[in-house]
């Protein structure tokens, strides 16, 4: 509820945006929760975006400040970019949840508090010497206190289940209360029930009564006086879903197999944020898609450069130390010129770092983190939807270039969702590359090492082609895939390799500028920090000030205008969620001094840091 | 195994000059497998070779099949990849016992116990070749080498026992210089539905020269080795008056006259338990002494791409082929007009 909310006489508030975040302990459901208030709102017609924040533990000890778990999501009636700075509203399950959560909510903004948790112990693993409920120190917000376990206990009365099981449907009263105040409509919510626990009737009847009592609680209770509207989004005609970063990643894999008419083979070895692609995809089977759930990081690439050799298109993903794993398997794809695809879904390092938070600290091994001169295309998401495109792009050079392609999303994206125009199918485009089936070299042979001419690219046979049985190695060989130790041969392959992937540049679109005329400072970004930059640059344009902004798909090679467009700006700001990677990348290539913005809190940028630092800049 | 003419050895030979030690087992064992491609009826370019690194690694450039000479310890997982994406090939993994058993050793374990249709040939020079004479994996314990100079202080693995705990379906052993062996055996890893797990006896003869001269030194050789043949006793040496006992789960070495023709345990690969088996392998840590020769086990489980084919087959009868758009938009969608 970012703008002044216009009160209407049946005490309901429009109001444009706002945030509102499920917090509690990692045990009470509130991923869970906030999902479903999503789809309610997605449905509805909002604009969104989420945010899930939660621990590494699968269980942190219950009630303390490690074990919150929070979600937040971002409605509106118009395009939004980011979850929200600042929560508007916090649902606080538990005194940690509040404590964990408070110094992030809007100033004035509503706690909605689960009071039945507020018992000595809880206060005391939160830390809290006196009850904040009590204290006065929640006095400068709306705190609406709402006995929710109590009351879950009652509605469930007489339905069989009782005690800490009857606890369990707290989630979805907390659910119904909000549905409630933000008027979603209902069926969403009772519908996903019914489906999510068709086989457990039991279960289904408790959360359904929880979610209508939760919802009923508002409608007939006085301290409830006020619900707010958020109206449709006018976002642009057509169909729309919702969708996490790593399910529209997953999606494109499927997609990028049907655009190259290549069977999918995805191995991956259990990873924290990139697990969901690999769980997405082992639902497939009827597509035809192979999941191969390996016994290591480094197994997982070899077994999806196996399959690559083998003629389908070998993908792994994995997120951080995950990729450190790969990198000897990268590089022998880079020397057999084999197509892979890798996708890391970043996280905060390094080593076991922040497993469930977010970070784009990933690009510089990406980039260098191979033995040997190993230079590799590099495509970035930027949102969740995007990831769907971009995983395509990513199959599109590997394929035709016959190398291996990173392509970088981040646990935030992965993990958060947006609305989905839904692609159109036939527009996808044809990525194929047909296997060499014949021979290219005198007396009919096959020179496995034959490049084109355009792309560099060498020719691709499978197992299985007559007449084409060759071999492939790491050994550094000759022009024709023979082994060669000799000392020119190695640099004239080195520069080979690298022009190839060069080469590349002239083949990706330029980077789209959007510029205000007679701006002096370029922001250029990458990745996950999409939304926040270009949420901060319309502030900034709002206040009557000029900026220009590139957002970049391709990281390396870097898009063929980009030299000259940066050429252009007096001061160029580059807002990352690392260092400064891509800052130094920059610096280095085009010889500017950047500014770099660099962030590592784990947490994505907010709207009003990109505002302040802009801001600064612009004077 | 078919007979037909169709291969001969040549047709399995590259233009490579292959550049082993003169007198490396390696030699021996390249005929042999090149002999018995040209036998075993598979079309050539149905023929994947896959190796990792080290001397027995350079193998895939010799022969002339599909082959990746690929990463140290990494084969069994790069073929992995291959037999699963195409279950129609046929994939041979090559590795040295440090390649298969030290940096590779989690892919070799793991490829067994899926069950993927994989024939690994384990050559066994028990020493590092390639890096030029350090101690291996298999190493017998106080050997002196140029990393080990006052004696190895590692206790070696018995591959054979380490493929058997790994649930291999098939787990056999030969001897380079026994050719008619070794192509019996690799027939028989071959019409194995599965993994098979091959250790072949290899003699390096710059690093480790005569280290299986008890299995193929003309006097040692019929005191030593102890055949295993499907169905039979388990007796051995020139006069076949040793034989094997398990007693308790443990194999140990009689005199046959002593304890009766009917004592002497009778070889079944396919027994359900893995146990005799075991207790065979363990009758020699290192071919020092008497130590079983041929196929220790031989059993049927599903084959992980069979299944896996199977799976895909299944969810297609069930769902149709799959539609991305319906996929897409199953999860809950809303239009704006
Ligand atoms: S070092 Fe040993 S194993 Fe390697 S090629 Fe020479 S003899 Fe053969």
């Amino acid at each position: 509820m970012s703008e002044a909310p216009t009160i209407d006489n049946s005490e309901t508030e429009q109001v444009h945006t706002v945030a509102i975040r499920f917090a509690g302990d990692s045990g009470d459901g509130m991923q869970l929760a906030g999902a479903r208030f999503t789809d309610a709102s997605a449905i509805f017609g909002n604009d969104l975006s989420t945010f899930a924040n939660f621990p590494a533990e699968i269980r942190a000890p219950a009630g303390t400040l490690p074990g919150v778990s929070s979600f937040q999501v971002h409605i509106a009636d118009r395009d939004i970019l980011t979850p929200g700075d600042q929560p508007d509203v916090l649902v606080a399950m538990n005194p940690a949840a509040l404590k964990a959560n408070l110094m992030d909510l809007a100033p004035a903004g509503i706690i909605v508090i689960n009071t039945d948790a507020f018992d000595e112990r809880n206060l005391a693993r939160a830390g809290y010497a006196v009850n904040p409920l009590e204290d006065g120190s929640l006095d400068a917000y709306r705190v609406l206190k709402v006995p929710m376990e109590d009351l879950t206990k009652r509605a469930l009365e007489g339905s069989g289940v009782k005690g800490r099981d009857a606890l369990r449907s707290k989630n979805f009263f907390a659910v119904g209360l909000m549905t409630w105040m933000f008027q979603r409509p209902l069926e969403p919510t009772l519908e996903w029930i019914a489906s999510k626990f068709a086989r457990e009737p039991e279960v289904k009847a408790a959360n359904e009564l929880a979610f209508r009592a939760g919802f009923n609680l508002g409608e007939t209770t006085e301290m409830f006086r006020h619900t707010y509207r958020v109206q449709p989004a006018r976002l642009p005609a057509g169909t729309y879903t919702n969708v996490t970063g790593n399910q529209a990643l997953a999606w494109g894999i499927m997609a990028a197999g049907q655009a190259a008419r290549l069977p999918i083979f995805y191995a991956s070895y259990p990873i924290t944020p990139a697990s969901d692609i690999l769980h997405e995809l082992a639902r497939h089977r009827n597509f035809g898609v192979r999941t191969f759930q390996a016994e290591d990081e480094i197994a997982a690439a070899g077994a999806a450069l196996g399959a690559s050799f083998a003629g389908h298109l070998g993908v792994t993903g994995t997120s951080g130390p995950g990729l450190a794993l790969k990198s000897e398997t990268i590089s022998l794809a880079l020397m057999t010129e084999l197509p892979l695809l890798i996708i890391d879904v970043q996280r905060g390092g390094p080593s076991t770092g922040l497993p469930t938070k977010t970070e784009q600290a990933d690009l510089l091994m990406a980039m260098y983190g191979r033995h040997g001169e190993s230079p590799l295309p590099i495509v970035a998401v930027a949102t969740p939807a995007d990831a769907f495109e971009v995983v395509v792009e990513a199959a599109r050079i590997a394929l035709k270039y016959m190398t291996p392609v990173i392509l970088l999303s981040d646990g935030y994206i992965g993990t958060s969702t947006e609305p989905w125009l839904l692609p159109d199918l036939a527009t996808l485009p044809d990525i194929s590359v047909p296997f060499t089936v014949a021979p290219n070299g005198p007396d009919a042979t096959f020179i496995p090492y034959l490049r084109d001419a355009k792309t560099l690219a060498r020719p691709w046979a499978v197992p299985g082609t007559p007449g084409l049985e060759h071999r492939l190695g790491g050994l550094e060989k000759d022009g024709a895939g023979n082994v060669s130790y000799t000392p020119e041969n190695h640099e004239r392959m080195t520069l080979l390799r690298e022009g190839k992937i060069r080469g590349i540049a002239a083949d990706i679109p330029d980077a789209v500028v959007d510029a205000d005329d007679g701006a002096d400072v370029l922001v250029i970004g990458w990745g996950s920090s999409y939304g926040a930059i270009l949420a901060g640059v319309r502030r900034v344009r709002a206040q009557g000030k000029k900026v220009a902004r590139i957002h970049l798909r391709h990281l390396n090679p870097f898009p063929p205008n980009l030299g000259a467009v940066i050429g252009g700006y007096r001061r160029v700001l580059v807002p990352e969620l690392n260092r400064g990677q891509l800052s130094r990348m920059l610096r280095a290539e085009y010889l500017i001094d950047a500014t770099s913005y660099p962030k590592v809190q784990g947490q994505p940028f907010k709207a009003a840091e990109i505002e302040a630092k802009l801001t600064e800049m612009i004077g | 195994m078919t007979t037909g003419a169709k291969y001969t050895r040549q047709d399995f030979q590259t233009d490579q000059e292959v550049r082993w030690c003169p007198g490396c087992g390696d030699y021996t064992i390249l005929a042999s497998v090149q002999n018995f491609m040209a036998e075993m009826g598979v079309d050539k370019e149905k023929i994947v070779f896959v190796s990792g690194i080290g001397c027995a690694s350079r193998f895939p450039y010799y022969m002339n099949t599909y082959g990746v000479h690929a990463i140290h310890g990494r084969a069994p997982a790069i073929a992995s990849g291959i037999a699963v994406a195409r279950p129609e090939l046929s994939v041979w993994v090559v590795a040295g016992d440090g390649d298969a058993m030290s940096i590779g050793g989690n892919h070799l374990i793991h490829a067994l116990r899926r069950n993927i249709n994989l024939k690994i040939l384990v050559f066994n020079n028990q020493i590092y070749g390639l890096t030029k004479g350090q101690y291996s994996p298999t190493s017998e314990l106080g050997k002196r080498t140029k990393s080990s100079p006052s004696g190895s202080i590692d206790f070696p693995f018995n591959p054979v026992s380490l493929a058997l705990g790994a649930e291999a379906t098939f787990v056999a052993r030969t001897i380079d210089m026994d050719r008619a062996h070794t192509t019996e055996i690799l027939n028989r890893a071959y019409e194995h539905k599965g993994s098979a797990f091959v250790e072949i006896y290899q003699n390096c003869n710059v690093f480790n020269d005569k280290a299986f001269i008890a299995l193929t030194g003309k006097e040692e050789r019929d005191l030593n080795r102890i055949p295993l043949v499907h169905g039979e006793k388990v007796v051995f040496g020139p006069d076949r008056d040793r034989g094997v006992i398990i007693e308790g789960g443990t194999a140990r070495i009689v005199s046959v006259a002593d304890v009766g023709i009917d004592a002497i345990h009778v070889h079944d690969a396919t027994a359900a338990s893995a146990g005799p088996a075991y207790a065979l392998s363990r009758l020699s840590h290192g071919p020092f002494g008497p130590t079983p020769i041929g196929v220790f086990r031989s059993v049927d489980r599903p084959v992980y791409e069979e299944t896996l084919q199977q799976q895909i087959h299944d969810a297609q009868a069930k769902k149709g082929g799959g539609d991305l758009a319906a996929l897409i938009a199953s999860a809950g969608t809303w239009t704006v007009a």
